[in-house]
Parts: structure tokens; C-alpha cells; sequence
């Protein structure tokens, strides 16, 4: 999302989005040739949709890393039913809108055989309903809004959703941080936020604790002082913000700079290095919650590790974890399937058990939802560190 | 009663920031009656100016102290003075007897032109901007306040008054007020009108480009699109007290800054900008020309 355009630019972009809204209409004309090749020898063609640039690129970024590296990987074993696959990456910007269309350029011009992406939940959402209507399965590597999977049967994810989420992060905060009063600050432009605040909520609720205030703000947003002021008057004993990782460093940073000590703690959405770069010092003694920790000793962790390090030199966060599984659970889904038929993809997907993950062990719902653990990450001097693994 | 304090300094904080950025838009109307939309833009690259600065002359401009900051905020103004006479002479001069709606849709044009460059050349991706300065945090009973806010109010008023200055008591100010009450009438009398214009241009971009710097040292994220809001808001400010009035921006701007802050800090954060531009739809209804702006009768 880029922040709100003035009104000259959005007269602009309704222009745009008429030419854009009638050459998809042209594209969705051509539709009776996009039954995608299963004859042919060609390689698999999985089309991908990321936020490559904008305000979530570094989401979409590591996201893309992981599942770049899972094709390639992949393609060196011989690809799959002896064809090579060939992964074809769309960038929407981290716009609404563009996601739309980016999906749709994959399924009717490039006739992809599934559909990866994205990281937002708003943007999922918005690809989704084509994916289900071209009959194409969509695996979100990690969008944990529960609507995402809701569209069809034929939305799958590999993350835990926010209903999860929020109870791991209502239960941590009650167990291990001590804390019964607090308050939210919920990102109203951002459907992960809502969701993962109002589950939050409920569960905190229901085991006794006290919601003190409920602040809004929407994404963009670079004051929140009035905000926390007025937070700060109710003081409560934590903080949850469940934004994403730029809000979330303005956020801690203008707290502290108003004199507020008690801990802040989010979701997954925190995780980026950006946290640190822009938060600095303020971020130390913060909580999040998320997929996986680079701390962890199992050989499936240290063997991606290994391999994303040779390749990107950085150490992959869970982003990147979650889509290099999101390709693998996707290949052992076809590899089962023995074809490259939509419907039969989905069938096979929606079998997925105990799939040894880098995001640890995932089986697929019959709400074609993922069910495994959640880590708690905490900032301690300028680095993220393992607290504790709360399992479903 | 501490919350309220606390929040009217976070209010003050924000307003002086918009005011400054609403200066620049109430002495181009002032001159040229027409709204310089490429404003917004130029606190941009301010900001970005002053990170690009930092990072790759880290002897001259050095971070984390005073001598520094001030070096960085001057530059940046110079830089933006420069970059504003030339937005003026390339893309305004040349339409300077056209229609003033021509002028209006060139802005726009340059606006898009410069967002979409620094997109292309800084990525859309926010980025950390240094503490220019070093941050210590002041308590005064229950209040905390930082010392950048502190810093941002002071330099602001520093500036305005400076401005005020310069309006009202030196030559160029002189003609640049004549220009403003009539362009031929000014030339008649002797007044190079086109150095007029570009030195209000400067004037008001230094003036930006020091916004941005501020509102950088307060948000310290910075990407292309930043202007975009601050300078809708700013724009807002300056016809809410009056466009074409220099204190009307500056009282515009405040206001604007303390309202939002305390819709924000309401229950009805969420509709913060709907509630914060009713009560300055409620304003203008009552005082067409802004708070402290003059009817004025046009002759037919």
C-alpha cells in the first residue's frame, strides 16, 4: 500500500484503472485458450505473485528468495515428472490492484499450472477469487487472515492463521510477560491487522485479561503520538501492535520517545530487518511472533540455511522459509498427482501430511489451512532471538 | 490534564511542520495564484537529500550532533532553494502568460515527474533516516518530551520569523509584495519581475526542504511518496488561513497539526482526516478567505 493519494492523483489513477478494467476485459475474451498444456513435453510453468517493490518489499523479497531457491533446487533433482519447471514471477507492487492483475496475466497469458504468493493478506485476497474461478490452486506462503482460504477449495496456505496467532500471542502475553492490562493498536487499512487484533482480543478476554485501549491508525500513518499519548493514560502493562514492520518501528520509536517503558509485541508482520534498521535502539525488550528461527537445530532449518546463505548471503527470515516450503509443498503435491491438471493438483494438495517443512511440521486442514507450532522472537541488542515454541 | 498537555505539544510538533511546508504553497499563490503541487516533491528530495548527505560525506555532515544537524539543514535548503528556481524556470516561466490552468496541470506533471524519478533512483521501499541529532528525552513531571520535538518547533519558528522578516522589512520583500499585488503595475515601477518569482520559489522550497529534514528527524522513514499527505495537509493549512497570508499558514498549519492530534488520540481515530477537514469545511463556511485572509472584491 502506498499512502493516500491527493485528489489529482486519484482522478489519475481511476483513469488508469479504466484502461486497466477494459484490457482485462479484452484478456478475459481470450479465456477459451487458456486451458493450460498438459500435453507437451514443456516445462511446468508456476506463476508467482510478490511485493517486490513498495512498502511490503521486503516481504515480498525474502519470499520470492525462498521460493526461487526451492525451484532451483528442485530443477538441479530433475524437475518434476521429468519436466523442468519454470517459475514466473509477477511484482504487484505491494499496490491493490495490481495483484489483481498480475494473477491474471499469469493464468491467461503465460498459463501457469498453479499460483504462489502472496505475503499480504489484502493482496491474497484479491487474487484469490481468479484463481478459484480459472480453477488454478493458490498456495499463500504466508497470509494468515483465516478469509484468505475461505474464497474456494481451491485456496490453499501454508502458514498458521491469525486466529492462532492471535491466541499464541494473548496466551504469551498473559504467561510469560505477566502482563493482564493492555492495550492494541490496530492498523484499519490492513485486514491482517483487524483480524489478528480482534482474535487477540477474544482470547485475552476470555482468559481473564483487560483491554485498556484500543487505538486505530491506517498504514502510511508516520505520527502515532497522539495514539500512544492516549494509550499511555490508560496504562496498561504491555502493548500489542499487530502491524507490519515500518508502522511497527515508528510505532515503538515514538513510545519510547514518549516516555513509555512496558514491552510492545506483534506478529508476525514485524519480522524484517527493516524492524531494526528503523526502529534502532527502541526495538530492544520487544516481542513478535512468528514461522520459524533460524536458531533452530533441526537438520531441515540447517540444510535451507546452508543452501539460502550460499546463495543470497544473508540468513533467510520466515518469509523466505515460508516460500521456499510454499514451492515444495506445491511440487510434492504434483508429484503425487502425476499431472499438471488443476483439479487434480488440488486434490492432491489437499492430502498434504506431515510435510517435514523448514517451517516445521505442516498438514493441510480440510479448510486447506496449515496447522504447526508458532515462535516467539524477541530484539536483544540489536539482533532477534529465540524465546520459546508455542504448539497448537 | 497531562494527557491534554501532551498531546497539544504532539499537536505543536506536527502543526509547525505543516505549517512550514504551507508556506511555500501561500507565497507562490501569493505571486502567481496558482498552487505549486511539485511542493510536496521537493520536501521529499529534501529529506532524501539530507540521508544521501550523511551517507556518503560522513566527515562533513557528521550524525549524532549539533554542528552536523545545522550543516545538513542548511545545505539541504540551499539545495532545495535551487531546486525550486529551477522547477520554476523550466516548467512554470514558459507558461507564465498561458492559462493559469495550464500552469496548474504542469505542476501536476512535475509532480508525478519527480515522485516516479525518485522512485526509480531511491526505491519505493521506506528507508531508515540517521539521527541527525543526538536524542535525549526531557521530563517534566508526567510529560516526556524529546528533544527532537524541541528542535522541530524552534527551528520552525526560527524560520517563520526569519520569513516574516524578510517579507516585511528588506527590499526584495518589498517586491516580492509588489509583484504579489500586481505583476504589470510592479514591472511598471521598475521591479524584475521574473527574479522576484524565482527568489519566492527558492525561498519557499529552502523552506520545504527544511520540512523535510524535520519531519525525517521525527519519522525517520523515508520514501519517495512521503510528501504526497504532509503536503495535501500543508496545502489545507494554508487555505485554512488564508492563501497568499504568510502568518495565516503558519496559524493554519498549527491548527491543523494540534486538531488532527486530538481526533487521533479520540475514539474516532479512525476518522481522523474526515473529522479534522469537516471542522475546516465549518471554518471556511464562515470565513470564505480563511481565518486570517481579506475578501477581497474583484472588479468585473
Amino acid at each position: 500500500m502506498q499512502p493516500t493519494k491527493t485528489g489529482y492523483m486519484r482522478r489519475i489513477s481511476k483513469f488508469y484503472l479504466g484502461t486497466v478494467a477494459s484490457l482485462l476485459l479484452f484478456v478475459g475474451c481470450n479465456k477459451n485458450d487458456s486451458q493450460s498444456g498438459e500435453s507437451g513435453a514443456g516445462s511446468i510453468r508456476i506463476g508467482e505473485f510478490a511485493s517486490l517493490t513498495g512498502k511490503e518489499a521486503a516481504f515480498g523479497t525474502s519470499s520470492h528468495n525462498g521460493t526461487a531457491l526451492a525451484i532451483e533446487e528442485l530443477n538441479a533433482a530433475g524437475g518434476l515428472l521429468g519436466r523442468r519447471l519454470e517459475l514466473l514471477t509477477e511484482d504487484d507492487q505491494s499496490k491493490k490492484g495490481e495483484a489483481a492483475t498480475a494473477v491474471k496475466k499469469l493464468i491467461s497469458r503465460d498459463k501457469v499450472v498453479a499460483i504462489l504468493g502472496e505475503v499480504a493478506s489484502g493482496l491474497s485476497l484479491e487474487a484469490a477469487p481468479i484463481c478459484q474461478t480459472n480453477r488454478i490452486p493458490m498456495i499463500s506462503p504466508s497470509s494468515t487472515n483465516p478469509k484468505v482460504t475461505e474464497v474456494g477449495d481451491f485456496i490453499f496456505r501454508i502458514c498458521f492463521i491469525d486466529p492462532f496467532q492471535g491466541t499464541v500471542m494473548a496466551r504469551f502475553s498473559q504467561k510469560t510477560l505477566k502482563a493482564n492490562r493492555v492495550a492494541t493498536l490496530t492498523d484499519v487499512k490492513q485486514s491482517y491487522s483487524e483480524g489478528l487484533s480482534q482474535f487477540f482480543k477474544e482470547q485475552f478476554l476470555k482468559d481473564g485479561g483487560e483491554i485498556v485501549a484500543e487505538q486505530k491508525f491506517s498504514s502510511g500513518d508516520k505520527d502515532f503520538n497522539a495514539q500512544l499519548t492516549a494509550i499511555n493514560a490508560a496504562k496498561p502493562q504491555a502493548i500489542f501492535v499487530p502491524s507490519y514492520y515500518t508502522e511497527a518501528a515508528l510505532i515503538v520509536q515514538q513510545a519510547r520517545q514518549l516516555g513509555i517503558q512496558v514491552p510492545l509485541f506483534g506478529g508476525d508482520g514485524w519480522e524484517a530487518p527493516e524492524l531494526l534498521s528503523i526502529g534502532g535502539k527502541a526495538m530492544e525488550g520487544c516481542y513478535y511472533s512468528t514461522h520459524y528461527s533460524p536458531e533452530s537445530t533441526a537438520p531441515a532449518v540447517q540444510n535451507f540455511l546452508k543452501k539460502y546463505k550460499a546463495k543470497y548471503h544473508s540468513v533467510p527470515d520466515a518469509m523466505a522459509a515460508l516460500g521456499y516450503d510454499s514451492a515444495m509443498i506445491l511440487a510434492d503435491a504434483i508429484k503425487r498427482a502425476g499431472t499438471t491438471d488443476g483439479d487434480k493438483i488440488r486434490a492432491a494438495l489437499v492430502e498434504t501430511k506431515n510435510f517435514e517443512g523448514v517451517t516445521g511440521k505442516t498438514e493441510l486442514d480440510k479448510n486447506r489451512n496449515a496447522t504447526k507450532p508458532a515462535v516467539i522472537i524477541t530484539i536483544k541488542d540489536g539482533a532477534f532471538k529465540y524465546v520459546e515454541t508455542i504448539a497448537p | 490534564m497531562n494527557e491534554f498537555l501532551q498531546q497539544v505539544i504532539n499537536g505543536v510538533s506536527l502543526g509547525a511542520i505543516y505549517a512550514l511546508i504551507a508556506l511555500g504553497y501561500t507565497m507562490v499563490y501569493g505571486v502567481l495564484k496558482f498552487i505549486n503541487f511539485a511542493h510536496s516533491d521537493v520536501f521529499m528530495i529534501g529529506a532524501f537529500s539530507a540521508f544521501y548527505a550523511v551517507q556518503k560525506y560522513p566527515s562533513v555532515f557528521v550524525i549524532n550532533s549539533w554542528p552536523g544537524g545545522a550543516l545538513v539543514i542548511f545545505t539541504v535548503m540551499a539545495l532545495c532553494a535551487l531546486l525550486g528556481m529551477v522547477i520554476e524556470l523550466l516548467a512554470y516561466r514558459p507558461l507564465r502568460n498561458k492559462p493559469r490552468l495550464s500552469v496548474l496541470i504542469t505542476a501536476i506533471g512535475v509532480s508525478l515527474l519527480i515522485e516516479n524519478l525518485a522512485q526509480l533512483q531511491f526505491g519505493a521501499a521506506p528507508q531508515h533516516f540517521p539521527d541527525l541529532l543526538p536524542v535525549t528525552i526531557i521530563h517534566l513531571g508526567n510529560l516526556s518530551i524529546s528533544s527532537t520535538k524541541i528542535v522541530v518547533i524552534g527551528v520552525a519558528a526560527f524560520l517563520l520569523v526569519a520569513l516574516e522578516f524578510i517579507v516585511r522589512k528588506t527590499k526584495i520583500g518589498v517586491a516580492m509584495r509588489a509583484v504579489s499585488f500586481n505583476h504589470q503595475t510592479a514591472a511598471l515601477m521598475g521591479v524584475n519581475v521574473d527574479l522576484v518569482i524565482s527568489f519566492t520559489f527558492g525561498l519557499g522550497s529552502a523552506l520545504a526542504g527544511a520540512g523535510g529534514v524535520l519531519y525525517s528527524l521525527s519519522y525517520p522513514a523515508v520514501e519517495p511518496f512521503m510528501g504526497i499527505m504532509p503536503g495535501l495537509k500543508a496545502f489545507v493549512a494554508a487555505v485554512l488561513g488564508g492563501i497568499g497570508n504568510i502568518p495565516g499558514a503558519a496559524l493554519g498549519g498549527l491548527l491543523l497539526g494540534i486538531i488532527e492530534t486530538f481526533v487521533k488520540g479520540s475514539h474516532y481515530s479512525t476518522f481522523t482526516d474526515a473529522i479534522a477537514f469537516a471542522i475546516l469545511i465549518l471554518i471556511l463556511l464562515f470565513r470564505p478567505a480563511g481565518l486570517l485572509g481579506k475578501v477581497q472584491i474583484e472588479k468585473v
